[in-house]
């Protein structure tokens, strides 16, 4: 008796976690099969038809892989620099011994705890009372997303940097490394998976930012502008695609880092 | 450790575990420059123009330009016209990150201490649905939630639902929708919390004939807190001010401030718009600082 409510407990809470899982991929499996869709009318939003017409037709809807085009450019571009400066602060806040440390963790962080709306207005505000407002685009929506993408990647890499012992790199120093190659050689490729997981973070941060990016963008389309354009006027199925598309890359990416690093385990 | 491994420790990780070793001198702050810079520059210049914004005279416009004139009425005119939609938006947030308390914390526990092997498997499991465009995953809900569609039959036949009862553009769904995009924020946080905490705790715990329940509640919850805290924090803030979830779910009933602000700065409205945007800045703050005071948490930053 006792074992057995033991077993009940024990896979209770896996069964409870795995159903959990079950309803949040269950948006994508729609996402996927509206993917195939062959929609009846404009105005429903329901599986009409089986079609690989989507597929084959991907940038059909008007002007929507410019805008993808569009966030891909943005989102690599705010990956590579809110990567880089949130990588060197990490360094600073983990390795380094300052004045304001704990004002500077409190700095990084607020961002974070900024609810989107707030952040764009406020960007808004300074682009407009700048007198900038008639620059609104591309580098106003890549200033934004460098700074919310910002204070997930220093967060990210300095949990895997606190990790580290320190002690490996004083090793490195005492064999007469000097501190660029105790940097490449020993801190960059321990703490590597670290700012591969903050860059991936940050360019799917950046990639399915609306609100932030829809304050700031002036004429500017990005993908998930399109999305909420399309919405209002009837959603083209191919939007399903491009997010069936974005999951399975994103899904390769993640796989082949475990893999990379089960090898290099091995 | 794998690429998914690493997403969710940073949130109530890292803050000053071996802070007693570091390099003094120069470096650290040249490391640090070009990262505060931005950070000053688009985010701490920024908010001082929104609060400044907030205060200017309402009667100009963007092609007049405003005049600053301190006009605090801004906050009593805009908090009056307002005050439904920034009641909903705390209301349907909180309940929302109810919702996600009780979906995720059973998921970060199972990952923590019964998945096994499968531990990465479903960390990767938590972050993936993030990789399908936000917007077309919250668009997949109007879908499900549909008139014509399984749930809404399902729950008609078992008369959960009038015969023409709906879920889509209603509270529920707008709840529905926020809860699922914001879940996996909780439970990363829960699971970096419950992931160190010691199983033999719990076993000295059972040792001592606490019964299952009271070993959790005595054990695992209170050293959960910390993920529970931040969870909370990254689930309730960003829900309160969203307003995609609203519009696509909801109807013209269930506007949240987020919705109300957009619009008054697309009519160029911008003291009102600054003025909602300070507010609810602020109403988060207060509603963090009790929160974080009562579950006392300071290790969050």
């Amino acid at each position: 008796m006792s074992r057995g409510r033991r077993w009940l407990g024990d896979h209770l809470i896996l069964a409870i976690g795995l159903l959990v899982l079950v309803y949040m991929f269950t948006p994508v499996f729609v996402v996927m099969l509206m993917s195939f869709n062959d929609p009846a009318s404009r105005n429903s939003y329901s599986f009409d038809g089986f079609t690989l017409d989507n597929w084959r037709n991907i940038c059909g809807p008007f002007q929507m892989c410019e805008s993808l085009t569009t966030s891909l450019q943005i989102g690599l571009l705010a990956t590579v620099s809110a990567t880089l400066l949130g990588t060197l602060m990490a360094f600073a806040m983990v390795r380094h011994r300052f004045r304001g440390r704990s004002a500077a963790n409190l700095f990084v962080f607020l961002p974070m705890a900024t609810p989107e709306i707030v952040m764009g207005s406020s960007l808004l505000a300074l682009f407009v009372n700048a007198g900038v407002a008639g620059i609104l685009g591309f580098w106003t929506i890549f200033i934004a997303h460098v700074l919310f993408c910002l204070s997930f990647v220093v967060v990210t890499v300095k949990a895997r940097l606190a990790g580290l012992d320190p002690r490996l790199e004083e090793a490195a120093m005492d064999l007469y490394a000097d501190l660029w190659q105790t940097f490449w050689r020993v801190s960059f490729p321990l703490v590597f998976p670290g700012i591969l997981a903050a860059a991936l973070l940050s360019f799917s941060l950046s990639f399915d930012d609306f609100i932030i990016t829809n304050l700031n963008a002036g004429q500017e389309v990005t993908f998930p502008m399109f999305v909420w354009g399309a919405a209002q006027r009837g959603i083209p199925p191919q939007i399903n695609v491009i997010g069936t598309i974005m999951f399975l890359v994103a899904m390769g990416v993640v796989l082949a880092g475990e893999l990379g690093s089960r090898r290099r385990r091995a | 450790m794998s690429a998914a491994g690493n997403l969710p420790v940073g949130l109530v990780d890292a803050p000053t575990a071996r802070s007693q070793g570091g390099r003094r001198g120069l470096a650290g702050y040249l490391l640090l420059l070009p990262g505060a810079l931005w950070l000053l520059l688009f985010f701490v210049v920024p908010t001082v123009t929104l609060v400044a914004t907030s205060l200017y005279d309402p009667s100009g416009s963007l092609q007049t330009g405003y005049a600053m004139t301190g006009h605090w009425q801004n906050y009593v005119d805009s908090i009056r016209d307002y005050l439904p939609q920034i009641v909903r938006s705390l209301l349907y947030a909180l309940t929302a990150t109810v919702v996600c308390i009780i979906l995720g914390y059973p998921l970060a526990y199972a990952i923590a201490f019964k998945a096994g092997r499968w531990k990465n498997l479903m960390l990767v499991a938590v972050i993936a649905p993030f990789f399908t465009s936000f917007l077309v995953r919250t668009l997949s809900w109007q879908y499900l939630l549909g008139d014509n569609e399984v749930l809404v039959s399902v729950l008609r036949a078992l008369h959960v639902l009038g015969p023409d009862g709906h879920l889509l553009a209603t509270p529920f769904a707008v709840v529905t929708g926020l809860s699922y995009n914001f879940l996996p924020f909780m439970v990363l946080p829960l699971y970096a919390s419950l992931e160190k905490v010691d199983p033999r705790l719990i076993e000295a715990g059972a040792d001592l004939y606490a019964a299952p329940f009271t070993a959790f509640r005595k054990i695992t919850l209170p050293l959960s807190m910390p993920g529970l805290v931040a969870g909370t924090l990254l689930t309730f803030i960003p829900a309160a001010g969203d307003y995609i979830n609203s519009e696509l779910l909801g109807n013209p009933q269930t506007r949240m401030i987020g919705n109300e602000i957009q619009d008054l700065f697309g009519a160029g409205d911008y003291p009102t718009a600054a003025a909602l945007s300070v507010s609810l800045m602020a109403a988060i703050v207060l509603l963090v600082f009790f929160y974080v005071r009562r579950a006392g948490t300071e290790e969050l930053v």
